[in-house]
């Protein structure tokens, strides 16, 4: 962020921070988009907002290495990433793209320089966020994921409570109850959509018992965080209007704060706190006034939904787009249901639901025999480092019995190492024991159809056809 | 060469024997010891090597530099004797060497 738009975050910060008291929060956010609308009127956007036509993408060895723009939002959905990936892996791992539409950046792309960049938070800052483009301007929520220590340290562990693993063990019975519930209602032996049905279901369902949100309504959760993640902007997503952004922000801010309120009456009234995340901040001395913090709040909030929402549901659907391509791995999964807690870390592995994390060069830095200047971006790009070779054997191929499946890189590593991995975790663990249980044949019928982002790695139609096992 | 009993959460132990200059956690891999995963393969990045060292073996293990005390300061099964074990190198002064693992690792 330049000097001045840092200036002028801080000083709306700010004023929303000490207004909070007596204008309602998503009051503030529709006045911000008011405010940053009249701006860019008088003074221009800083970039203009890119809009992404899809259009065929050239082979990669027909380019000049200086060419070459791994942000494309498209390289997935056309299946060109891996060839893009390795050529840069091989002929410059760590590659600099002068002007690419969301301005020049560093893509590093072999697993140990990544963890290298990863670790060195001295060196690389995450701040102000982690997407390689801009968000809409003045929406720079504060997120924990896009701060440094010793501010990072103090919000993570206020939060971590609700995924740590002894609070999973609380919630395990609940996730497997809800997900049978799921695949019990889904139709046999005919095709249906797998992401809607399945994928973004178990996800809502979760994040709504996470927030203990109003279980009917869980289906906002979801569009807020696609809508939050999806600007073209940002990420090449498919939202080029930036009002919707604020829009989804505004309407997630009236609820949460709602949902704030109800839970201190009812706890003034006597109630017991539960194991959901507004309880837990409700409880700890640092963060029981986040509702005054509200930039703080909804920062927090934003990142446990985006962060646990794509990634999971891409997940779920990219464990059968995996077993169609590698069908010998559905026979040694069904001849061995133990192999489960391994092949979750490879399907994480294989999928890589995020492409990638952004840092910003603090100092100057060597690395691959260049040098990274002071304040250049650097994008770490995780799916490729799941698919070095120097570090995977055969790394494109999908190994339920992979052994070194959990050394994979989708959950970054460093002091913001995801901290949703052993809920991630749990809920693709369930989801197979309980598909195991009950289907003999789990069938992709078509072609899965792709997202647009180059952030965001998934599906957005998957048809599967189910066969029941003949004793069920 | 020496000794060392990992003491997984339910009590179960391990009795290891190790070389000199291997970590905790490459020495419970090696062994399959549960209750340990050392997914970043020991760059101290992961914190998922947590051990805690019995009281009396602290002092012979050293002391956490600045890069795992961070890492350690996530962990919220953090005792006061917590390790990561990549970063707790054997010597022959850790013959007999209690180490305990937490329940569950971040
Ligand atoms: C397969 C599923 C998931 C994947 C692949 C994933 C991936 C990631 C990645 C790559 C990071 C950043 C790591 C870095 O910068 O080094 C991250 C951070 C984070 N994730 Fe996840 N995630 C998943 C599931 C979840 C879930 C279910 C939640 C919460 C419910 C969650 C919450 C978070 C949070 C709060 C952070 C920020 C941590 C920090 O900055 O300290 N994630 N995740
Ligand atoms: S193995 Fe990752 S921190 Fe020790």
């Amino acid at each position: 962020m330049s000097t001045i738009s840092k200036t002028l975050y801080d000083i709306q910060s700010h004023v929303i921070n000490a207004t909070s008291k007596i204008v309602p929060m998503h009051r503030q956010i529709h006045g911000l988009k008011l405010l940053m609308g009249a701006k860019k009127k008088a003074f221009g956007t800083r970039r203009p907002v890119p809009e992404f036509v899809e259009s065929a993408i050239p082979d990669v060895n027909t380019l000049a290495l200086e060419d070459i723009d791994v942000s494309n939002p498209f390289l997935y959905r056309q299946d060109q990433w891996r060839a893009y990936f390795k050529r840069l892996r091989d002929e410059a791992p760590v590659h600099y793209q002068k002007k690419s539409p969301f301005g020049p950046f560093w893509s590093v792309t072999r697993y140990e320089d990544i963890m290298f960049v990863d670790k060195r938070h001295d060196l690389f800052s995450a701040e102000p966020q982690i997407i390689l483009g801009d968000p809409p301007e003045g929406l720079s929520v504060e997120m924990f994921i896009a701060m440094d220590p010793p501010k990072h340290d103090v919000q993570r562990s206020s939060v971590q409570g609700v995924v740590a693993p002894k609070n999973l063990k609380e919630l395990e019975d609940l996730i497997r109850s809800r997900t049978k519930d799921v695949l019990d209602s889904l139709p046999l032996e005919k095709p249906f959509n797998w992401v809607p049905m399945v994928s973004k279901e178990l996800t809502g369902r979760m994040l709504a018992t996470l927030l203990d949100f109003p279980y009917e309504e869980r289906h906002k959760l979801v569009e807020w965080s696609d809508r939050m993640a999806g600007a073209a902007s940002a990420t090449g997503g498919e939202f080029a209007d930036e009002g919707s952004m604020f829009d989804a922000a505004a309407d997630m801010a009236r609820s949460f704060s709602k949902l704030w309120r109800d839970k201190e009456a009812r706890r003034a009234a006597g109630e017991e706190a539960g194991f959901d995340l507004i309880s837990l901040l409700q409880s700890n001395e640092d963060t029981k006034d986040l509702i005054n913090r509200p930039m703080e709040f909804i920062g927090n909030l934003t990142l446990l939904i985006v962060g646990g929402n794509d990634t999971t549901r891409n997940s779920m659907s990219g464990g059968l787009v995996a077993m169609k391509k590698f069908p010998q791995e559905f026979k040694k999964l069904k001849a061995k249901p133990e192999l489960i807690p391994n092949m979750v870390s490879e399907i994480i592995r294989w999928q890589t639901p995020l492409a990638y994390m952004r840092r910003i060069a603090k100092q100057d830095v060597e690395l691959g025999g260049d040098t990274i200047k002071k304040g250049d971006r650097v994008v770490m790009w995780y799916a490729s480092g799941n698919r070095d070779e120097r570090k995977f054997e055969n790394p494109d191929d999908f190994v339920i019995d992979r052994r070194d499946a959990r050394n994979h890189m989708s959950f970054g590593y460093g002091v913001h190492r995801c901290m949703g991995n052993r809920l991630a975790e749990l809920q693709l663990r369930i989801l197979w024991e309980e598909l195991l249980k009950r289907f003999d044949k789990i069938e992709v019928v078509a072609e899965p159809e792709l997202v647009q982002s180059n952030f965001v790695r998934g599906y957005s139609e998957l048809m599967v056809k189910l066969s029941p096992k003949n004793d069920s | 060469m020496g000794k060392v009993t990992f003491i997984e959460h339910d009590q179960t132990k391990h009795v290891a024997e190790f070389k000199h200059g291997s970590s905790l956690m490459q020495i419970a891999v090696d062994n399959a010891i549960p209750g340990i995963d050392g997914d970043c393969g020991g760059e101290c990045a992961c914190g998922t090597c947590h051990v805690i060292i019995a009281d009396e073996w602290f002092s012979k293990t050293g002391v956490p530099n600045e890069e795992e005390e961070q890492m350690l300061s996530m962990t919220p099964e953090r005792a006061s004797t917590s390790r990561l074990g990549c970063q707790v190198i054997a010597t022959d002064a850790m013959d007999g060497i209690f180490v305990y693992l937490p329940e569950f690792q971040m």
